[in-house]
């Protein structure tokens, strides 16, 4: 018996495992950066607020 | 928040070498069997992937237990990241389960007792992600998660034992097999590519962990930025 040429389908499940890998590590930079984004944004409030609050 | 710490850096390069070793290892190094072909390759990550996902869930329950003890949101933060990563892992264990299952068994997809039981798993943990946004009030939100994920933990081990337990189709890899069940021999240069993937996927799998975890950690300080700024 001869082995059989499967080598389509192991291609495409490596193919698959790395390309949702790739999309699981972009997700969790693009939140990290989103979020850093918004933590800037928020102190930056904070502080005008307080700046504000010194003034009066 | 803070910079990202040496040992992560360390983890994150170690991740990625282990990966590159462990890929070297099931596509050039094992041999080619003889039955099935080159798709008995994508078994390595198969099991690699279904061990740190079944294991995450795991250790999701045993933190939602730690968090109705003590009521430390670290808990919480600690299993949101378990199940994810989990969650991604074992969606990949599923579809190359169903790759490898196309040209072994002529079809992507039978409602064989392992198969119906891993999909089970995995679409109680996406519903555990819809029903958390569902809740405002954090306090809530992570008793709830707590016990969701310690009944949902229940199935881990269900999944593990189901091929052990019921007639099935799914070969048995670890343990021995009875009756009719197909039992996975390897050869010794496969065993070498079998485990060295179980290990590089528990690093990989710590390595995501913790960049979740510090995901967490800065959307809990913008929650409570958020708040200070609109009082």
């Amino acid at each position: 018996m001869s082995t059989p040429d499967t080598s389509y389908y192991m291609n495409l499940g490596y193919t698959f495992f790395f390309i949702v890998m790739s999309i699981y590590v972009a997700s969790l930079y693009i939140r990290t950066r989103n979020l850093k984004r918004d933590l800037e944004m928020l102190e930056s409030m904070q502080e005008d607020e307080n700046k504000k609050k010194k003034k009066s | 928040m803070q910079p990202r710490p040496i040992a992560l850096k360390i983890l994150d390069v170690v991740s990625i070498i282990v990966l590159a070793i462990s890929a070297y290892l099931a596509l050039f190094f094992a041999p080619t069997e003889l039955v099935m072909g080159d798709v008995q390759r994508v078994f390595y990550f198969h099991i690699g992937t279904a061990w740190v996902g079944l294991l995450g869930f795991v250790i999701a329950a045993i933190a939602g237990i730690s968090y109705l003890v003590t009521k430390n949101m670290l808990w919480d933060r600690f299993e949101v990241a378990a199940v994810e990563v989990s969650t991604v892992f074992f969606f990949i264990t599923i579809v190359l389960g169903s790759v490898w299952a196309r040209p072994a068994w002529n079809t992507w997809w039978t409602w064989d007792p392992r198969l119906t039981t891993a999909a089970v798993t995995e679409l109680i943990y996406v519903a555990y992600f819809m029903l958390r946004t569902g809740i405002e009030e954090p306090e809530k939100r992570a008793r709830f998660g707590a016990v969701y994920t310690l009944l949902g933990g229940i199935s881990a081990p269900i999944t593990f034992m189901v091929i052990r337990l019921f007639r099935t189709i799914h070969p048995i890899v670890v343990g021995s097999a009875s009756g009719t069940q197909e039992k996975m021999g390897m050869t010794g240069d496969m065993k070498i590519a079998f485990f060295f993937a179980l290990f590089a996927f528990t690093v990989i799998f710590v390595d995501m962990i913790w960049h979740r975890l510090r995901l967490s950690d800065l959307q809990d300080k913008v929650e409570q930025l958020k708040l200070k700024v609109s009082m």
